[in-house]
């Protein structure tokens, strides 16, 4: 039983360090801040939830548990605002979201090519 | 491996305060050096010491990054190009590290149990306290007690920064005056119409605060005492006052108010003192405050760390007000 709690912890660990990874990755390769933002999200999504998964199968029925819940939850509030007050504050600045030849430069009026 | 860990944080850090010297970019400046606090929290964490890594990421990654960035809004976000005469700053940086390193060598080795602070005054603190404080955190007594001296010296210092910078504010004559009523009816602090960010930040404001005042009250048994609760209290109004303005802010809190909890904390804390002195003992032994040495023990370091606690907090508060009254702040 302990074992088959470890197996499921360490790939619940591997997969968040993976996704973690694949997060830094995105946000040293892609292209404008947008889709950084986009791929950096990963990691507070899939990354954070995941390594906090593995962690709490490891820490049991216990009050570590319901810290790591608390902290999850704290966690999946918080991120997704502060990459919308990121993305707000990077509108307000001027920063047109252009993925290349993507469609979603219209999101901004009045600024010209 | 907890070692490797180390050395891997304090390479961060290391690279990331080159960084902070590098960039012209004020703001980004600011950033990186919330970055740097961070690590060096988890590496004191790594060092097993939970209560300074707790100040260092709410001081340091916290609310000194909003204070900065409050600073920032009054100059520009660049830095300016010195020109010439650095041979002397360079000399004198790199002479005091020199000195530093050469110092470095008389030191005992990380972790080393043969050094001398763990082999007589640690290891007394750790088998004393129960006798005469009886709190687990022995952090907490070795501050609150042992140590009192210089944690109200460190209480006087932040006292003496939230003077200054009031000092600083309030002396700028009668033109500055003249713009600051100009510029009145434009520096509203609020996130206004960002409904979003409204709605997370009241819901986190209690939280914050409820864990503030864990962190006070909590901090004989666990990591955590005045320093800590009171810029976590602070973060909270903080918040509070990005989202609700700066006018509903100060009708909860006033600048009064918060200048009563900065005089206030410090003044608590040498009364503590004092009565230990009325009551005839020395001037911060808290033996004597109550009939049994061990509960006048208690009862002193719950004061002093409420007056600790206070003034933490009028003074990160009044300072950020006072930015924010005088600040283009949008």
């Amino acid at each position: 039983m302990a074992m088959l709690l470890d197996i499921v912890s360490w790939v619940l660990l591997s997969a968040g360090g993976a996704f973690v990874l694949i997060g830094g990755i995105g946000a040293l390769r892609m292209p404008n801040l947008y889709t950084r933002m986009h791929a950096a999200s990963v990691t507070d999504t899939m990354g954070a939830v995941l390594v906090l998964a593995g962690v709490m199968v490891q820490a049991g029925l216990s009050l570590a548990t319901i810290k790591l819940v608390a902290i999850l939850l704290f966690l999946l509030i918080t991120s997704p605002t502060s990459s919308y007050a990121l993305a707000s504050a990077a509108l307000l600045a001027g920063i047109r979201p252009d993925a290349g030849r993507a469609a979603d430069n219209t999101t901004t009026e009045g600024e010209d090519e | 491996m907890t070692v490797l860990f180390g050395v891997f944080l304090l390479t961060l850090a290391v690279i990331t305060a080159l960084a902070v010297v590098h960039t012209r970019n004020l703001v980004v400046a600011v950033m990186l050096l919330g970055i740097f606090s961070l690590l060096l929290a988890i590496n004191f964490f790594l060092s097993d010491a939970a209560d300074v890594a707790l100040t260092e990421a709410a001081v340091g990654a916290g609310i000194s990054t909003v204070l900065f960035l409050g600073a920032l809004a009054f100059t520009s976000d660049r830095e300016h190009r010195r020109s010439g005469r650095r041979w002397l700053s360079l000399l004198v940086v790199v002479s005091t590290t020199m000195v530093l390193i050469y110092a470095t060598f008389d030191k005992p080795r990380f972790g080393d149990p043969e050094a001398p602070v763990l082999k007589h005054i640690g290891p007394w603190y750790l088998e004393e306290t129960p006798k005469y404080i009886d709190i687990p955190n022995v952090v907490t007594a070795v501050l609150g007690s042992y140590r009192g001296y210089d944690t109200l010296g460190e209480v006087f210092v932040v006292f003496t920064a939230g003077i200054g910078v009031l000092f600083l504010f309030s002396s700028g004559g009668p033109r500055s005056r003249s713009n600051r009523r100009q510029e009145a009816p434009g520096n509203q602090v609020g996130l206004g119409d960002e409904q979003l960010l409204v709605v997370v930040g009241r819901l986190l404001v209690p939280f914050i605060l409820l864990f503030g005042l864990y962190v006070q009250f909590h901090g004989e048994y666990g990591p955590g005492g005045g320093f800590q609760a009171g810029a976590l209290i602070a973060a909270a109004l903080i918040l509070y006052t990005l989202v609700e303005g700066q006018q509903r802010a100060l009708e909860a809190l006033s600048k009064r108010a918060l200048r009563w909890l900065m005089v206030g904390g410090a003044l608590l804390y040498g009364a503590v003192g004092l009565a230990g002195m009325l009551m005839g003992s020395n001037f911060l032994d808290y033996s004597v405050l109550a009939d049994d040495p061990v509960v006048g023990q208690k009862l002193g370091i719950i004061l002093i760390e409420a007056g600790v606690g206070m003034t933490v907090c009028g003074v990160l508060l009044t300072i950020f007000h006072a930015f924010v009254s005088r600040g283009r702040i949008r």
